[in-house]
């Protein structure tokens, strides 16, 4: 079981950088940062084209898809996915355990491009989402402390 | 389990609706995205079969607004009944915050509706998840039709545990906002114990 995932400023601003980044040197179009249960945790580029919401769950679907077929050839991971278009291609891998980066391309740029620039991404965001892991597991206040029956009734007033 | 962005102040939380083939999981989806102001809520995603039964989920995000400053999401996903998709179910299971069991009150699916939560139990266990433990409630749907049980049998079979139950017609929406409330309720309160 996956525990909770958090984001704080400090660490979305990092991730933001390594996601700006990524999108620039790697020529593509956009880059999607999203939790394995289907939440969008960053995105660069030209990401507000895109239904991202619909985008991120289906993301987490393929990607739990293809980690079921792992497990049945008793594969621990795979830990990359390429989805080659007419003109939109996408390159799906997974940064540590909870979080998949989504990097979509077009003629723009060239696979090879786009996976050598992942790997250097990959490997400073699994540090950040490491550190979210460990303050995730260690006693914080709850984000909605004072929250009264009241207050929920209301979202669903209309 | 959920996902609390303290930057962005938004809780996404993902709801469940389990239960045998052809009980109406997709149904109260749909009634909900009919029924959900369009601002409040996202595209229905469905991946079907050709003839439109659920081969991997149903998938609707919901904005339901904000409480104390944080915009709630509710993600709301249904799982494939029919007992072969046992595979693709316990997936759509990981990372649940909370779980809506769609029974069908009719006489003959009685057998489908125990095996289908000895299977909820099951694949939750094996995520390391424990039903007893996680915001639950249940759902009797069908009440319209005549061959339906009554909630008290149904309920003495299905829901030992007494968990919060509805009476529901999801074809016309009868029951289905008050079991998507009281879910989405049970789940916040749990986030209110905090982490």
């Amino acid at each position: 079981m996956n525990p909770q995932l958090v984001m704080f400023e400090e660490e979305l601003k990092q991730i933001q950088k390594i996601a700006d980044r990524l999108q620039q040197d790697s020529r593509a179009r956009s880059i999607l940062l999203i939790d394995k249960n289907g939440a969008l945790v960053a995105a660069a580029g030209a990401a507000h084209e895109l239904d991202t919401t619909s985008l991120s769950s289906l993301v987490a679907g393929n990607v739990a898809a293809t980690g079921g077929i792992a497990k049945l050839l008793q594969e621990d991971e795979f830990t990359g996915q390429f989805h080659e278009g007419k003109g939109m291609s996408i390159n799906l891998s997974l940064v540590g355990r909870r979080i998949i980066l989504v990097v979509l391309f077009d003629k723009n740029t060239t696979p090879g491009l786009v996976r050598l620039r992942v790997k250097r991404a990959q490997d400073e965001l699994v540090p950040i989402f490491e550190e979210l892991a460990k303050k995730a597991l260690s006693p914080q206040s709850s984000p909605l402390p004072d929250i009264t029956d009241q207050d929920i009734d209301n979202l669903f007033n209309d | 389990m959920s996902f609390i962005n303290y930057s962005s102040r938004e809780i996404n939380c993902k709801l469940v609706y389990y239960g045998p083939g052809l009980c109406g999981k997709t149904t109260n989806l749909q009634y909900i995205y009919n029924k959900t102001r369009p601002e409040a809520k996202g595209k229905m995603i469905s991946l079907a079969t050709e003839t439109e039964r659920t081969l991997f989920f149903d998938f609707l995000p919901l904005s339901l607004g904000e409480i104390r400053g944080f915009k709630t999401r509710f993600h709301l996903y249904t799982v494939p009944g029919q007992v072969f998709y046992d595979a693709s179910r316990k997936l759509i299971l990981k990372g649940v915050d909370g779980v809506c069991f769609v029974a069908d009150s009719q006489e003959e699916r009685y057998d489908a509706n125990i095996e289908s939560l000895e299977n909820l139990r099951l694949n939750l266990n094996e995520q390391g998840y424990d039903l007893d433990k996680l915001p639950y409630v249940v759902q009797y749907n069908k009440r319209d039709l005549p061959n339906a049980m009554s909630v008290a049998e149904l309920s003495k079979s299905l829901n030992g545990t007494q968990v919060p139950e509805f009476e529901g017609v999801a074809t016309t929406g009868v029951g289905v906002f008050d079991t998507l409330k009281m879910l989405a309720k049970l789940v916040l309160a749990e986030l209110r114990k905090g982490t």
